[in-house]
């Protein structure tokens, strides 16, 4: 038994599993040890700027003393706008995706451009709202930015909804039609009730999106100095400040452009997070 | 109340009642149909919108330039010459470099999640491999520009000078002073960006392998890594190019990361692989300040014809 473990060949395909075992290993390391030094240089530089001026003042100019009420105001309310524009219609559309028009043709149609919308790069939807929107309107505007980054949310919802509402099992819905309720009511009473953990999961992930996307509202909201509720003029935004001051060269802004990168890793890893619990829970409600 | 004290005439009402009430469930489902329907087909509309207006909005630039838009390398606002070449050259190169390192680290990692890792330590080693797809791509660029520049401008590329001064193609492509930004930098960035996107899609096609054709391999005597290079590669093959080509469109079409350290010099330099030509996606800003609104439409005609082509690369 001992001699057939002895010859040459099977010592070279040991040591061959074991090179690709090692160089397997150190592949995962390779891909942790990034996301380690990441969020560790994110915290050690950020967390060196964060004081409550950095919620309750403005951008400062090169030198001055300020913070960025104005950029994390503008996310804000850019983010809600989009959300607001861009889950209901992802939400619907996802629906009919699973429930009306489950076996049709336009449903495998949508499916397929929703992916592609999915993993366009967000430049090019900023550019396209720069095209339909600010060029009509001749300014820059926060409904050109909440529009850019509504069409950002709309296939991330799609898809989380339509995938959890075809895991509602049909017993249920075949139960209460069986009750005399119809479609729209089985589908808002039951389909959505039961789905509703994972419904939200999508809306948290497409804000989870949305909340580092720099390239669309460059082209479409740009950047405000000051702060403003102006939905019709120019607004900051987190990310956009971030671009501009980490690219200058003065020292003060840097370290703001580090510690909005800490809140907007933060807020992200966050998210994701809430959304994988709530995701988790779903199977017990 | 319940409803069984209820007397039998209450319950179930008169006809015009019940024909009321069958009424409104009837124009609710209509009404609903409709309007599902018609947020799906707003979905198509808006991709149909998004590649219709990137090929309006080019149109003056191809009539200007037509073909030499992607020959020319030329990029000056006054004599308004302008040419995509340089642009061009970045992206490949550096999408080229993050799938030459991207992919074979993207199978070792699926690898070691499906076949080697622990059971109890495969859900938060997955977890966070799945992060790195989370972090804005900004933080990418800021994070590559202030740590990871510097830290291979001082030691990676001397190293690297060093290592290739004598072989005979490298030396050209790791020639000159180090800067620490450039392709190869914005390169192994991108690499890291697109992990986790091959590594999930590598990890779900492996896992749709029948546990019986592995089980018959090992049962044969195969050792792990033959089971993975005879079986489950070529069995997932197809899943797995189609992740590479997610995290190509990915590569492709990555804005923010690149420009902070690309360097967005409008030009080829034709040694080394250090420097800093500009990346296809083009930061419409070649300075901190943002341009003024007048030579920003130009921009954006200019860029729209950049686009059309990764976005109809990652269709």
């Amino acid at each position: 038994m001992a001699a057939a473990f002895a010859n040459a060949r099977y010592s070279r395909r040991r040591r061959g599993n074991l090179i690709a075992t090692a160089l397997s290993i150190g592949a995962a390391l390779f891909g942790l040890t990034w996301l380690a030094l990441i969020l560790i240089v994110l915290v050690v530089k950020g967390v060196g700027g964060l004081s409550p001026s950095v919620f309750t003042e403005m951008t400062p100019p090169p030198g001055g003393a300020g913070g960025l009420l104005n950029p994390i105001v503008g996310s804000l309310i850019l983010t809600v706008l989009a959300v607001l524009f861009g889950a209901p219609l992802g939400i619907l559309a996802g629906t009919y995706m699973a429930e009306y028009g489950r076996y049709s043709k336009l449903t495998m149609v949508v499916r397929f451009i929703n992916d592609i919308l999915l993993s366009a790069p967000s430049i090019v939807v900023g550019l396209f709202v720069y095209e339909i929107m600010v060029a009509r309107m001749g300014h820059f505007s926060a409904w050109a930015g909440a529009v850019s980054l509504a069409i950002l949310v709309i296939p991330v919802v799609v898809r989380t909804t339509e995938d959890m509402l075809l895991l509602v099992p049909n017993t249920l819905r075949e139960a209460s039609a069986a009750l005399g309720v119809p479609q729209w009511l089985v589908i808002r009473d039951v389909a959505y009730r039961a789905a509703r953990a994972g419904i939200t999961t999508g809306v948290l992930l497409a804000v989870a999106r949305i909340t580092g996307e720099t390239a669309p509202l460059l082209f479409t909201a740009l950047n405000n100095q000051f702060f403003s509720w102006n939905l019709n003029a120019p607004m900051a935004s987190l990310p956009v400040v971030i671009f501009q001051f980490a690219l200058s060269p003065y020292a003060d802004w840097q370290q703001l452009a580090w510690t909005g990168a800490l809140l907007i890793t933060a807020t992200v890893l966050g998210l994701s997070i809430l959304a994988r619990m709530l995701a988790s829970k779903r199977v017990l409600t | 109340m319940a409803l069984q004290s209820v007397p039998i005439q209450v319950r179930v009402g008169n006809d015009e009642q019940r024909a009321r009430i069958l009424r409104r469930f009837r124009i609710g489902d209509r009404t609903f149909n409709i309007l599902t329907q018609a947020s799906a087909i707003a979905v198509l509309v808006i991709l149909a919108g998004v590649m219709i207006s990137l090929v309006i909005g080019s149109l003056p630039a191809w009539r200007a330039f037509g073909f030499d838009f992607f020959t020319s390398q030329s990029w000056n606002p006054v004599t308004e010459k302008f040419g995509a070449l340089p642009a061009i050259y970045g992206t490949i190169v550096t999408s080229f470099i993050a799938m030459l390192i991207g992919v074979p680290v993207s199978l070792g990692i699926a690898i070691f999640l499906t076949e080697i890792c622990p059971e109890h330590l495969r859900r938060t080693i997955g977890i966070a491999i799945e992060l790195l797809a989370g972090i804005p791509s900004i933080i990418y660029g800021i994070w590559g520009l202030f740590v990871f520049a510097p830290f291979f401008q001082a030691h990676l590329q001397p190293f690297l000078i060093d290592a290739f001064a004598n072989v005979p193609v490298f030396n050209q492509l790791f020639a000159g002073p180090p800067y620490g930004i450039g392709l190869l930098t914005a390169g192994l960035i991108l690499a890291i960006m697109v992990l986790p996107f091959i590594t999930s899609i590598t990890r779900e096609v492996f896992e749709t392998v029948p546990p019986v054709l592995k089980e018959a391999a090992y049962g044969i005597g195969c050792t792990r890594w033959e089971v993975m290079r005879r079986v489950v590669i070529p069995y997932t093959r197809v899943g797995i190019v189609g992740g590479v080509m997610l995290g190509l469109g990915r590569a492709l079409g990555e804005t923010m990361a690149v420009t902070f350290v690309i360097g967005n010099a409008h030009r080829i330099m034709p040694r080394s692989w250090r420097r800093e030509p500009r990346s296809r996606p083009p930061s419409p800003t070649s300075s901190p300040r943002l341009p003024a609104i007048s030579t920003l439409p130009r921009w954006s005609r200019l860029a729209s014809s950049c686009s059309s082509s990764p976005s109809s690369f990652s269709l």
